[in-house]
């Protein structure tokens, strides 16, 4: 029941773009055509799922035991670039299939503050190891909802008259405002 | 480029928010208020001149291929440093704007000037370009946050001038897209005619 | 500068651990700071929470498996107070809450340390006088249906922000059967019954989420 509330929660209820604003630069980037969402999205999960346990361990192994919990920032961030790069290199070599579809996405994630972003929230949060990696994991599908329904709103977009002055980042903020107060009708679920 | 230009191109001709659109977390993640706006900014602007001293400073010592962790490394540092002078001396203000002070590890702005400028110029053109890219981001935040806290809350740094019926959409999530989707078209618009 | 192994691992070496000395230097002058302010913030919360006091002393109790802090306020010698250290889950985080009860069990005041909710909704729980403290001053919690309206309670909610409320009325649930622990020695189940407490305990997990 506890996991339940927490993927929800995170999919809809909080969704880390439109309700946390996290990930807004890929997802204002990465979001012109559904495939290349889609692939962003699959990226997105596979290294916040990884990186959720990563950081768990360390977190409660490393850094709690020696005291120097306040070396999280840039603990967190290197151990995260560095997986990224161990994922991307991993990856090549043990499904080459895979790499093509995500491969040019994987050097976009660092920068990606969703991923640090919800390292650092799920130690705040305290979260046991299970509850952490269910929680990464849905914050990353909802990244994903959010990307690819965005993505399906520019595509029709693009069709569109749009004026002058709105065209381009404008006119997807706007829609992407429109869109969180969609989601904001999910409050009241959980 | 004289030493006042690298400071004025900041506010508007490379205004991070507007035109670079760099750093749009923090823009739409802490902007509910002024005053939390342009806290934001200033964190950052304070990172950013530290870390595009710093980087300019060691330029010559760090081999290419671990430019970037190196980068990254000197910045995590600052970040860490004024998360705790803040968590010291200002731990109100550290709470309302929370993750998003360790986030500024991860603002686009940061790399991007210690890669684009502070790793070519001297330490003074650095801290100039930090002081200038800084203040842009900084009056960014806080005109997006001061239309916030008008239009959502009634209210402007805090001095309360209408109470009741305000739309408080514009505090929440929603709010942050559209005000500044609207504010682009403003900045578009203005630019356009300029040209 | 040209890349090879060698200047590659000493330059990294180097940068990390002047960086790592850095930041270890400024944690510990900040130490100190730090945990005076939060030591300020609470002494502030005591006041606030407790009827006029001389002295402090603290303790923690066990309440289904959770430790919470109790400090008693003496003036005298006679004990007038208890000011709870409690928690719960709401709608943007974690709030923590300093709960104040009076030697008959009303709630004196309630001081809210930290939360993470919506600003001008949620976040009016850490106003002085806010309609959901009002509710509580005065009165006993065992007298009262510990729950918002929109769930068969007693409680109206603030507007807008029944997540944020339900934590709240959570929070001073957990407070005052930490109290009615330390006061009567029991566990809570004579007053509340044990399976209210296990299910406020599972509706707060939940609502960390929201």
């Amino acid at each position: 029941m506890e996991y339940l509330f927490i993927i929800i929660g995170a999919i809809f209820v909080n969704n880390v773009v439109l309700a946390q604003f996290l990930g807004i630069c890929p997802f204002l980037g990465v979001s012109s055509k559904v495939s290349t969402s889609l692939g962003m999205g699959a990226a997105v999960l596979f290294v916040m799922t990884i990186a959720s346990i990563v950081v768990f361990l360390i977190q409660n192994y490393i850094l709690v035991p020696l005291g120097i919990e306040y070396m999280q920032t840039i603990v967190f961030i290197l151990v995260i670039a560095a997986l990224v790069q161990m994922v991307e290199i991993m990856l090549k070599k043990v499904s080459p299939a895979l790499y093509q579809a995500l491969g040019i996405f994987l050097p976009l994630i660092t920068t990606n503050c969703a991923v640090l972003g919800v390292a650092l929230l799920q130690v705040q949060k305290g979260y046991s190891l299970g509850e952490s990696v269910v929680y990464s994991a849905s914050t990353a599908l909802g990244f994903a909802l959010a990307l690819v329904l965005f993505a399906g709103l520019r595509e029709r977009l693009e069709l569109n008259d749009v004026p002058k002055a709105f065209q381009g980042t404008a006119i997807a903020l706007i829609t992407a405002g429109i869109m969180a107060m969609a989601f904001m009708g999910f409050s009241g679920i959980v | 480029m004289s030493k006042l230009s690298l400071i004025t191109k900041g506010i508007l001709k490379e205004n991070p928010t507007f035109v670079l659109l760099l750093g749009m977390c923090p823009t739409l993640g802490t902007t509910t208020s002024a005053i939390n706006g342009m806290s934001m900014g200033v964190a950052t602007m304070a990172v950013l001149i530290l870390s595009n001293m710093t980087i300019s400073m060691i330029k010559n010592l760090i081999p290419d291929k671990v430019r970037i962790p190196a980068f990254i490394v000197v910045i995590a540092s600052f970040v860490t440093v004024v998360e705790l002078l803040m968590q010291a001396y200002l731990p109100a203000l550290y709470e309302t704007l929370g993750v998003f002070i360790p986030l500024i590890v991860v603002n686009c702005i940061i790399l991007g000037r210690a890669e684009a400028f502070a790793s070519k110029n001297s330490i003074g053109d650095s801290a100039l370009d930090g002081i200038g890219i800084g203040l842009g981001f900084t009056l960014s935040l806080t005109t997006i946050g001061a239309i916030r806290e008008i239009l959502g809350n009634g209210s402007i740094f805090g001095w309360q001038f209408a109470s009741e019926g305000m739309p408080m959409i514009f505090i929440f999530a929603p709010g942050a897209f559209i005000v500044l989707g609207y504010l682009l078209v403003l900045f578009n618009k203005v630019t356009a005619k300029n040209k | 500068m040209k890349s090879s192994f060698k200047n590659m691992t000493i330059v990294m070496f180097c940068i990390t651990l002047i960086c790592s000395a850095a930041v270890g230097g400024v944690y510990l002058l900040t130490k100190e700071r730090i945990e005076q302010a939060a030591t300020i913030k609470f002494q502030k919360a005591l006041s606030v929470v407790l009827p006029a006091f001389d002295t402090v002393s603290q303790e923690s109790v066990d309440v289904n498996g959770e430790m919470i802090t109790i400090n008693t306020a003496t003036l005298e010698g006679r004990t007038v107070g208890y000011a709870v250290s409690s928690n719960a889950g709401g709608f943007g985080g974690t709030i923590d809450m300093v709960v104040g009860f009076d030697a008959d069990g009303k709630v004196v005041g309630v001081n809210i340390l930290k939360h993470s909710e919506t600003p001008g909704l949620g976040s009016l729980i850490a106003n002085e006088g806010n309609i959901l403290v009002n509710q509580f001053v005065g009165k006993n919690p065992a007298e009262m249906t510990l729950k918002v309206r929109k769930d068969g309670g007693s409680i109206d909610a603030l507007t807008g922000a029944t997540i944020t409320s339900r934590a709240y009325i959570n929070g001073i649930e957990k407070a005052f059967n930490a109290y009615l622990r330390k006061t009567t020695g029991a566990t809570a189940e004579g007053y509340t019954g044990a399976t209210t407490v296990n299910a406020t305990d599972k509706a707060e997990k939940g609502e960390e989420n929201e």
